[in-house]
């Protein structure tokens, strides 16, 4: 009662399964020979962050030695805004 | 009993031999399936991992010493060397007194970035890596270097 057609095609079909065994198992030792460069540089940038304290997303060019710095700066942008609006006040008042 | 059943309905019996000779044939396929599926999650995982306790030691250690050498960065005195270490470069600009302790700060840091850079690659199960990972620290130390930082672009040093 076996289905007749299977039996013949049966060799063909397991060559095709070794093929493709043989593809996958190449595929998975090329991926890892090669150097992830990619993801070495977002290590490195995470290290290097770390290292010089940089905040993450702030300008390579910007100091973070001087931890004062981005205080005094935040105090400055709402104290600079009343200031804005003050002056506005002040001249549309007369 | 069994011929009735077969009469009745011959399609049932076709199809589950057929079933089961499907999955003689094609189990190799879900094993390989399984498998690539498997080293896949593995291969997803790329990242490289910057987080063993041998690499946060040394993280630490530099992290420390970078107060101390970031006014010589800034000063000129020290800088990022095109091979992803550091050097004295104009040890002139730092009092007799201190040069000494400038050499060892030096010394020590790139003892730590060779350190950093051999971790890296041994927590990712690749030593040979170690070569390809301080390539990549030294381009992006001199990319991400402040601005008036010394640096060494094809053997010359320029400020940024």
């Amino acid at each position: 009662m076996k289905l007749a057609f299977a039996k013949p095609y049966r060799h063909w079909v397991n060559g095709c399964l070794l093929a493709v065994a043989a593809c996958g198992l190449t595929a998975c030792v090329t991926i890892n020979i090669y150097f992830p460069a990619a993801a070495a540089e977002k290590a490195a940038d995470k290290v290097i962050d770390e290292i010089w304290q940089t905040p993450a997303g702030q300008a390579p060019s910007h100091n973070p030695d001087k931890a004062p710095n981005p205080t005094p700066k935040e105090s400055n942008v709402p104290a600079a805004t009343p200031a804005v609006t003050l002056s506005v006040n002040q001249e549309s008042a007369p | 009993m069994s011929s009735i059943i077969k009469i009745r309905k011959p399609w049932l019996g076709k199809l589950q031999l057929f079933t089961l000779d499907c999955y003689h044939n094609f189990k190799h396929l879900i094993f390989v399936m399984i498998f690539g599926l498997l080293s896949m999650q593995v291969h997803a995982a790329a990242d490289l991992d910057v987080n063993t306790p041998a690499v946060a030691a040394v993280k630490a250690s530099m992290q420390n010493r970078h107060q101390l050498l970031s006014p010589h960065y800034l000063s000129g005195a020290v800088g990022l060397t095109a091979d992803g270490f550091v050097a004295v470069k104009d040890a002139g600009l730092v009092p007799l007194s201190q040069r000494s302790a400038l050499t060892a700060l030096v010394k020590d840091e790139n003892a730590d970035r060779a350190k950093l850079y051999q971790g890296i690659a041994a927590a990712n199960g690749h030593p040979e890596w170690e070569g390809e990972i301080q390539r990549t620290f030294a381009q992006r130390w001199i990319d991400r270097a402040q601005a008036g930082w010394m640096v060494q672009r094809d053997g010359q040093w320029a400020r940024k």
